[in-house]
């Protein structure tokens, strides 16, 4: 077959998949899904698992290892069979959040780390590139093969050239549709449309060279089973331990791998598609695999020489079968461009996610308040490039001398390095940021050591003498030999000590570290995904577009009548009549701002994103608007506490104020009673000495105005020895002369000072308890105290016959003395007022004193530490008195 | 109008004065110590005068100055008020119950008697 005919035949190819992927766009952009939303396309999609690694590779680690090659499926068939519920909760994840990548995912959960995003998209973008340069060896290989075996003898020109050809209509392809538009969800119907067809295309192929093989070449089935046990490889002995490691990064891999992700989570329509996917691609897989074996045994068995890789090729070419051997490089051409167009969008993705758009904003502050659409379409077509030119690259400096499945096996335990972080994160709550890191870091740099580096050969990278004697000449660490570790596999070795030590970092950074807020809100929300979305529905969020209305009436809700002016003056700007412009983004950012203004920025973001339905209201924006709540509350909690002091201090200042008014009235009231005590007196003398000094009078009333005039000034000075008394004791600058005094013997003297007052009265004193206490106190001033007491009783004792009860006793360290008269004692409502100034109940003439004798006595009792109390319920008027056995000259 | 002044005062030996010096001018002098009494004495017989002060046991100088003043019989009776309070309110207070004449104690002998004997008509 012609060269020229070959290549017009894979452009036919190309042009059929563009017009699917075309076509299919068109309809899913006008929201016809119909037969897209189908879980065959789902699972067939899944199909780039099986890449030309598969294809072509799969017959030819058959060759070499015999029945092995089946792990590689094994893996995928236990994960979809075995572990589908751990793929629901991925692809709800996925939706949840928006996921766009693993790397995506893995930053999210871990409290939005762009470092573990970095780390991701860096692990990933090295893994992948060896396996990216795999499939374009693999269709330069294939056209060389149809070169070399072509009867009609045309030489491949230059496999570099085709390599870079090849590379270019991939580039071309994936940008095409891989960056058509920007959706938050990151999802291509067309580019999944096409490689569901290449699905069929590549099954199809490789089922018909195996019906080729085992009914055209051999004789059916049960020959060719007869063969392939008569086979008797060294490579095809069965290693367990190999066996257990590959079945367990295939595993990984299908999980972890970019590609794979990208289909199986973020691409993903329906959840429920998964459930036909869990048997559907296990059986994909078998039937895959299912002629792998005869196609190796009878391929070897007839040609030897052959490169065993190519043998699917080389078999119908050589059989002179054109058109099968046409099928078969289709096939492989499918396997290796679907691969390369999904990984490389899942690895541009995360790119210009965690890579180019962080430095550009980092670089271009201002770049944010524009619309961003442009520049993230222009990163991701220069990740594509980038990213294919780097497969280009290695495919070039590697030379394509390995073996398909080595390259594929390095790339598969390099991305399973993502595998305890992931679990960790959508399983345990208590897996940290830092310990991803850890664990990320360690297990990329322990493969790197043990499988990645030492794939270029040794002396290549790592120098020879470091295989045998170990890095820094310590042998443990051989990078083949870890810790000692002797005759193992060296992929096993690596991935046994890569994830290891990646999952034991892990744990160890997750127990030793705590999670910041974001990162405990988003752990929650991914190990409770399950939760969260029967919560998310129950809360009735749409994430439909916005119409204008509803947008007018969120503005109205927050700007109030503004609202409708702004809007109006929008559609205006458009060129349109009425208030309803159409929602650009130019006019959503508009209103952002002033939303921004009232609710802040946060909220208002997340506001607009909600009803516009382009990116749901993620943890982050969440935790901004409580941030702004908080701030707000925080204000106004800071206004009412300023308000509370306010309305204290003005408290404090009525209470003040009303104290100084009271204190001033009691100032007034006290001056004049003081004014009216001093006139009274006053006013007799002055009246008198007039009298007196006109003459005139009979000698009799001369002696009597003279008496009038000396009892007026003694009461004069008695009144001011009172007024300078209270003031002392009240002012508490009194001075007590402590000392020990007999009871009795101080009672003898007040009742002969009191005997002065009303002399002429009948009065009688009975004394009554035990007198022969001694107290340590001021005498003199208790005596007054006693003096006060047996005068009021003396002046005031209405009974005929006075009689004034003195009782004495003694309880604890007290000393309580009562003084009762038989009289008719002191009104009710009078007893509390008696002990103020000037407070007089009788009138003038009996008292004879200004109403200051028990306020005095009050004042002495405190400065003695005892008191001086009303008693009621006795029949007169009743006194206590109260004091300490012993007062402290402290005290006083 | 006759010559009799009805003198409502507690303090005994300020009454003796104003007795002693109204006597000798010519008055006849009726002495009440307690406010009710006092009253009751200046409704009975409406003397020609009344001297009362302010601060009394019973009824207060004002009380009983507001009483002579709701009865028609004694509402233009002349009445004197004297009080050793000295302030400005209770003189208000005075005033506006009606009072002729209000005086502070201590006072001068001449003054009062010569208050006294305006208020008398003489």
């Amino acid at each position: 077959m012609p060269f020229n005919l070959l290549v017009l035949f894979c452009l036919l190819y190309v042009i059929a998949l563009f017009l699917v992927a075309w076509l299919v766009e068109r309809r899913a952009s006008r929201g016809v899904m119909g037969f897209l939303r189908s879980p065959l396309v789902y699972t067939l999609s899944l199909s780039i698992y099986c890449t030309a690694w598969t294809f072509y590779g799969a017959v030819g680690y058959a060759a070499r290892s015999g029945i092995e090659f089946l792990t590689i499926y094994l893996g995928p068939t236990l994960v979809f069979v075995g572990w589908w519920w751990l793929l629901r909760k991925l692809v709800r994840i996925g939706r949840q959040q928006r996921v766009t990548s693993i790397a995506d995912l893995l930053s999210s959960r871990y409290g939005k780390s762009n470092l573990l995003g970095v780390l991701v998209t860096v692990i990933a973008v090295v893994a992948s590139t060896p396996y990216i340069a795999l499939q374009l060896q693999s269709v330069t290989l294939s056209f060389a093969v149809f070169a070399s075996e072509t009867p009609s003898g045309w030489a491949l020109p230059d496999r570099n050239a085709t390599a870079i050809w090849v590379a270019g209509g991939l580039a071309l392809f994936t940008i095409l549709f891989g960056t058509r538009k920007l959706d938050a969800k990151e999802q291509h119907h067309g580019i999944v449309m096409a490689i569901a067809v290449e699905a069929v295309v590549k099954l199809v192929a490789l089922l018909a060279v195996g019906a080729f093989v085992v009914w055209g070449l051999a004789e059916g089935p049960l020959a060719v089973i007869e063969k392939i046990s008569a086979v008797d490889s060294p490579g095809w002995q069965v290693q367990p331990g190999r066996w257990a490691g590959l079945i367990f990064i295939a595993a990984a891999a299908v999980i972890s791998l970019p590609r794979m992700f990208q289909v199986l989570v973020v691409e993903n329509v329906e959840e429920s598609h998964l459930a036909r996917a869990s048997w559907a691609f296990p059986l994909y897989l078998c039937l895959m695999s299912l002629f792998i074996l005869p196609i190796a045994v009878i391929g070897m068995e007839r040609y030897p020489q052959a490169n065993p890789d190519m043998l699917v090729l080389t078999l119908p070419l050589s059989e002179g079968q054109g058109a099968l051997a046409m099928l078969v490089f289709l096939g492989g051409f499918s396997s290796a461009t679907s691969m390369v167009i999904v990984e490389t969008i899942a690895l541009a993705t995360m790119l210009s996610n965690h890579l180019l758009m962080p430095l550009w904003l980092r670089f271009k502050p201002g770049a944010l308040t524009g619309d961003l659409r442009r520049g993230v379409l222009l990163a991701r077509r220069f990740s594509i490039i980038g990213v294919l030119a780097l497969g280009l690259a290695y495919f070039r400096l590697s030379g394509g001398s390995a073996a398909l499945a080595a390259i594929g096996l390095i790339a598969f335990a390099g991305m399973a390095q993502a595998l305890p972080v992931l679990l960790g994160g959508i399983f345990w709550r208590g897996a940290t940021k830092t310990g991803a890191v850890a664990g990320l870091v360690t297990g990329f740099a322990v493969w790197a050591y043990t499988l990645f580096l030492p794939s270029f050969g040794q002396g290549a990278v790592i120098p020879a003498h470091v295989f045998a004697g170990g890095a820094f000449g310590l042998p443990w660490l051989r990078p083949q030999g870890l810790f000692g570790t002797q005759g193992m596999d060296p992929l096993v070795h690596s991935i046994f000590w890569s994830l290891v030590l990646n999952t034991a970092a892990f744990c160890a950074g997750s127990i030793f570290s705590f999670p910041d807020p974001v990162e405990r809100v988003q752990g929650a929300a991914f190990v409770n995904a399950f939760d969260g979305e029967v919560q998310a529905e129950r809360l009735g969020w749409s994430q439909g577009q916005a119409e204008p209305e509803a947008l007018l009436i969120l503005a109205q809700r927050i700007l109030g009548e503004e609202a409708l002016s702004f809007f109006e003056a929008g559609a205006r700007a458009q060129g349109k009549d009425g208030y309803l412009p159409d929602i650009t983004p130019a006019f959503l950012a508009d209103l952002e701002r002033r939303l921004a203004g009232s609710v802040g920025a946060a909220t208002a973001h997340a506001m607009i994103s909600q009803l516009f339905g382009q990116a749901t209201v993620t943890v982050e924006d969440l935790m901004a608007v409580a941030t702004e709540a908080a701030q707000i509350m925080e204000y106004s909690t800071r206004l009412e506490q300023n308000q509370e002091e306010l309305t204290r201090t003005a408290r404090q200042l009525r209470e003040a104020n009303e104290k100084l008014t009271q204190l001033s009235v009691q100032k007034d009231a006290f001056l004049g009673q003081i004014s009216h005590e001093l006139r009274t007196p006053m006013t007799s003398i002055r009246a008198f000495s007039e009298i007196l000094s006109e003459g005139d009078l009979p000698p009799q009333m001369v002696a009597d105005y003279g008496h009038i005039l000396h009892d007026e000034a003694v009461r004069l000075t008695r009144l001011l020895d009172d007024l300078l008394d209270l003031s002392v004791l009240e002012n508490g600058t009194v001075q007590l002369n402590l000392g020990l005094s007999h009871l009795g013997r101080m009672l003898d003297r007040a009742e002969a000072a009191a005997s002065q007052t009303r002399p002429e009265r009948a009065f009688r004193i009975e004394r009554e308890g035990v007198e022969e206490i001694f107290l340590h106190t001021d005498a003199d001033r208790l005596v007054q105290v006693f003096i006060n007491l047996i005068s009021n009783a003396r002046k005031y004792c209405d009974a005929e016959a006075a009689v004034l009860k003195i009782r004495l006793r003694q309880k604890g360290g007290r000393v309580i003395a009562d003084f009762i008269d038989n009289g008719s004692g002191i009104a009710k409502e009078a007893q509390g007022l008696i002990f103020e100034k000037f407070a007089r109940l009788t009138d003038q003439r009996r008292a004879g004193g200004a109403g200051l004798g028990l306020a005095i006595c009050r004042e002495i009792m405190a400065n003695l530490g005892g008191s001086i109390g009303y008693l009621p319920g006795q029949k007169g008027a009743a006194f206590r008195v109260t004091l300490p056995l012993r007062l402290e000259a402290a005290k006083g | 109008m006759t010559g009799r002044v009805l003198l409502i005062e507690d303090e005994q030996n300020i009454a003796e004065a104003i007795r002693f010096l109204l006597s000798r001018d010519g008055f006849e002098v009726e002495v009440q110590r307690d406010g009710v009494a006092g009253l009751q004495a200046a409704r009975a017989a409406p003397p020609g005068l009344v001297i009362l002060d302010l601060m009394l046991p019973g009824l207060s100088g004002i009380e009983i100055l507001t009483a002579l003043r709701a009865d028609p019989r004694t509402e233009r009776l002349p009445v004197m008020m004297l009080t050793a309070k000295g302030q400005g309110r209770d003189r208000e207070a005075a005033e506006a119950a009606g009072v002729s004449v209000f005086m502070s104690k201590p006072f001068a002998n001449a003054e009062m008697r010569a208050q006294v004997r305006a208020l008398m008509g003489m």
